[in-house]
C-alpha cells in the first residue's frame, strides 16, 4: 500500500524541512500523493500544514529535501513555475482580488495561458479578441459549474465568505490544473455550504481527473471525501494511510485527537 | 371609475413608462458604451468649437484635454497597477524634451517625433520602474520622487536638451501634420483631441484586456497574483512603461500644443501633484475619472472665479475673494472625497444607478 514503486505518484515529498528563524515548522517530512486521489492533510493548528502547501507551490523554499512532481524534482520552485506546471492553489484566508467582479477574478486565473502580445490587446486586434472570447467562455463554464452565475458582476469584496471560497476555487480551476492545493476550503462554512463544497471538490476530482491535496479540520468531511490522509503534528508525520487506517492508528489518536472521546470516535 | 382612481392609474402608468424609459437609457449607458463614446466625441469635436472662441480652446479646453491624458497615464500606473508615483512631471518633461530633440536635432516630422518622445519617456519610466520588484508603497513613491528631481536636474544641466538657448526653454517650431499647419487654436485643439481620443481608446482596450486584469490583480493582492501565474514584476514594469508613454505624450502636447514654449519648471513636482489630484478626485482605476478629475481641477476654479466676480465683485476685497475661492475649492474637494472616497466617477455611476430606478425608489 505504501510502497512507492507500485503507485503512479504524481507528487512525492522527500525529507522536507523548513524552519522560521530557528523554529522548526516542518521536520524531515516525506509522503506521496497518487495520481487522481484526494489527499487530506490534517493536524492541529501550527502543525505545518499550510507551510507544506506553500512549499508545494513555491511560496516558501524548504531548507532541505526535495519535491518530485510529475517525475521532475525541485529543490527550488517559484510560484510562477508551479502555476505553469499545473499546480493550482487556494488560500486559508481568501486571497482574491477584492475590487474585481467575480467573472474578472475567474478570468485572472487564465493569465498564464495568454499568448497574445500587449500591442495586439492594446489595439483590439482579431487574435486578442478571439483569445478574450475563448477565455470568457472558459470562465463562464466555471461560473456555471460552481453555480456562481448570479454573482457574475458582483465585486468579490462584497460577497459572503463562503461564496468567496467558491470564487477562489473557480479561479484555480479555470486554468485546468493537474494538481489542486486547497487550504481549508470549508473553513467558516455552515453544514449546507460544506456539503456543496464537498460536492464540487468530488466532481472536480472524478469528472476532471484533478488530483487534490486539501487541508481540512472537519473530520466528518475528511472521512467522507478523501482517499488518503496524512496526519501532521509539530511538523512531523504521525500518520499516513486510508481514512480507516488513520482512524484506527493509536499514535494518531494519541497525538492529535486525544486518547478518548475525540471527534474521530463520533464518525462511523 | 372616480376621477381620483383615474388619476392614480394614470400616474402609475406614467411612472411605469418613465421607469421603462429610464431602464432603457440606463441599458444604453451601461452596455452601449461605444455609441455613447462616439456621441460624446462627435459632440466635442463639432459642437464645442462652434460655441467657444479661441480663448476657450487655447486656455481651457486644450489644457483640460492634455491634463486628462496625463491623468490617464498616471491612472494606468496608480489606479490600475497600484504603484504610487510622484514622478509624473518628470516623465512629462522627458516626453517634451525628447520630442523637441527629435524635431530640432533629428529633423523628424511632428507625429513621428511625438511618438518617439513618448517612447523615450516609456524607456525612462521602465528604468525607474525596475525597483518596484523589491520596493512597495510609500518607499516606491520616494523612488519616483528621486526620478522627478533627477529628471528636472538633467534638463537644466545639459544644454543640448534645450538647444543651447539662453533662457533654458524649448520653443515649438512651426508644426505640420500630414501637410496641415498646426498653428491656429482650432487646429491645435483638433490635434490634441485626435491624439487624446486615440490614446483613450487604447487605454480602454488595455484595461479591459488580460493585461489590465493582471494589473488590477497585482494592485489588489500581489502574492496571490504570483501564485496564479501572473508575472508580477513584468506586469509592473509594463505599467511603468505605458504610463510614462502617456505622460510623455501629454508633456510634449503641453509644450507644442498649449504653451508654445516652456522650461523644465512647467514639469515640476507641483505638476506631479496636480496629476495625482486629478486621478484621486476623478477616480482611481477609472478611465472617465481622468476627464472628470481634470475638468474639476481646471474648470471649477474658473467657474468659482466667474461666480465670485459676477456676484461679489464690489462687496468683497479682491485679494480676499481669491483666497475665498481657494477655500471653497478645497472644501469642495474634501466634501466630494468624504461623500465618495473612490472619486467622482464612482459618485456619478452610483447616481446613475439610482436614477435608473428613480420613480420607484430613489
Amino acid at each position: 500500500m505504501t510502497s512507492a514503486d507500485l503507485h503512479d505518484h504524481m507528487l512525492e515529498v522527500k525529507d522536507i524541512s523548513l524552519s522560521f528563524q530557528g523554529v522548526k515548522a516542518i521536520h524531515q517530512l516525506s509522503f506521496a500523493v497518487s495520481r487522481g486521489e484526494i489527499c487530506a492533510l490534517i493536524g492541529p493548528n501550527g502543525a505545518g500544514k499550510s507551510s507544506l502547501l506553500n512549499i508545494l507551490n513555491g511560496v516558501y523554499q524548504p531548507d532541505s529535501g526535495e519535491v518530485h512532481y510529475e517525475h521532475a524534482h525541485f529543490s527550488r520552485l517559484t510560484p510562477f513555475e508551479a502555476a505553469r506546471r499545473g499546480i493550482g492553489r487556494t488560500f486559508q484566508n481568501n486571497a482574491l482580488f477584492g475590487k474585481l467582479a467575480v467573472i474578472d477574478n475567474i478570468l485572472t486565473g487564465l493569465s498564464r495561458h495568454s499568448r497574445v502580445s500587449v500591442l495586439e490587446q492594446a489595439f483590439g486586434l482579431p487574435r486578442a479578441r478571439r483569445e478574450a472570447a475563448d477565455f470568457l467562455q472558459r470562465s463562464e463554464a466555471v461560473l456555471a459549474f460552481l453555480e456562481l452565475q448570479p454573482y457574475r458582476q458582483t465585486l468579490v469584496g462584497n460577497l459572503a465568505y463562503g461564496l468567496q471560497k467558491r470564487v477562489e476555487l473557480g479561479r484555480a480551476l479555470v486554468s485546468s490544473p493537474k494538481l489542486l492545493l486547497l487550504d481549508e476550503p470549508m473553513a467558516g462554512m455552515n453544514a449546507e455550504e460544506k456539503q456543496d463544497m464537498s460536492h464540487f471538490i468530488r466532481s472536480i476530482n472524478r469528472d476532471l481527473g484533478t488530483t487534490v491535496v486539501l487541508i481540512e479540520h472537519d473530520i466528518g468531511v475528511i472521512m467522507d471525501l478523501s482517499d488518503h490522509v496524512v496526519v501532521l503534528d509539530y511538523g512531523r508525520k504521525v500518520g499516513d494511510g486510508s481514512p480507516a487506517e488513520v482512524q484506527a492508528n493509536p499514535e494518531v489518536i494519541a497525538a492529535y485527537l486525544g486518547s478518548d472521546n475525540g471527534p474521530l470516535n463520533t464518525v462511523h | 371609475m372616480s376621477v381620483s382612481t383615474q388619476c392614480a392609474l394614470f400616474s402609475l402608468s406614467a411612472a411605469g413608462w418613465i421607469t421603462r424609459m429610464r431602464l432603457q437609457v440606463g441599458h444604453w449607458f451601461s452596455h452601449g458604451r461605444v455609441p455613447y463614446a462616439w456621441l460624446v466625441l462627435s459632440l466635442v469635436a463639432v459642437g464645442v468649437p462652434l460655441v467657444s472662441g479661441d480663448y476657450w480652446l487655447n486656455a481651457i479646453l486644450i489644457p483640460f484635454l492634455i491634463l486628462s491624458l496625463a491623468g490617464l497615464g498616471l491612472n494606468v500606473l496608480t489606479g490600475y497597477a497600484g504603484q504610487t508615483s510622484l514622478g509624473s512631471g518628470g516623465f512629462m518633461a522627458v516626453g517634451a524634451f525628447a520630442t523637441y530633440a527629435c524635431l530640432i536635432h533629428f529633423q523628424l516630422s511632428f507625429l513621428l517625433a511625438i511618438f518617439l518622445g513618448g517612447g523615450v519617456a516609456a524607456l525612462v519610466g521602465l528604468f525607474f520602474g525596475l525597483p518596484s520588484a523589491k520596493i512597495k508603497g510609500f518607499y516606491l513613491m520616494v523612488t519616483s520622487l528621486a526620478a522627478q528631481f533627477f529628471l528636472e536636474w538633467v534638463f537644466v544641466k545639459f544644454p543640448w536638451f534645450y538647444n543651447y538657448s539662453s533662457s533654458a526653454t524649448i520653443s515649438s517650431p512651426p508644426i505640420t501634420v500630414f501637410g496641415w499647419a498646426i498653428a491656429s487654436p482650432l487646429s491645435k485643439y483638433y490635434l490634441v483631441l485626435v491624439l487624446v481620443s486615440f490614446l483613450t481608446w487604447v487605454a480602454v482596450n488595455l484595461t479591459r484586456s488580460q493585461v489590465g486584469r493582471n494589473w488590477m490583480a497585482i494592485r489588489d493582492m500581489d502574492t496571490a497574483a504570483a501564485v496564479i501565474g501572473i508575472r508580477v514584476h513584468r506586469s509592473k514594469i509594463l505599467a511603468f512603461a505605458i504610463s510614462s508613454f502617456y505622460l510623455g505624450i501629454a508633456g510634449a502636447l503641453w509644450v507644442f500644443a498649449y504653451l508654445g514654449s516652456a522650461g523644465v519648471q512647467s514639469f515640476s513636482l507641483q505638476r506631479s501633484f496636480q496629476v495625482l489630484f486629478i486621478i484621486i478626485i476623478g477616480g482611481l482605476g477609472s478611465i472617465s475619472g481622468n476627464f472628470i478629475g481634470a475638468a474639476f481641477i481646471s474648470l471649477l476654479p474658473l467657474l468659482l472665479d466667474f461666480l465670485a466676480h459676477t456676484f461679489f465683485a464690489r462687496m468683497v476685497d479682491a485679494g480676499l475673494l481669491q483666497n475665498l475661492q481657494k477655500v471653497i475649492f478645497g472644501s469642495l474637494i474634501v466634501w466630494f472625497l468624504i461623500k465618495e472616497p473612490e472619486g467622482i466617477a464612482r459618485f456619478i455611476s452610483h447616481l446613475r444607478g439610482r436614477l435608473a430606478v428613480w420613480p420607484l425608489r430613489f
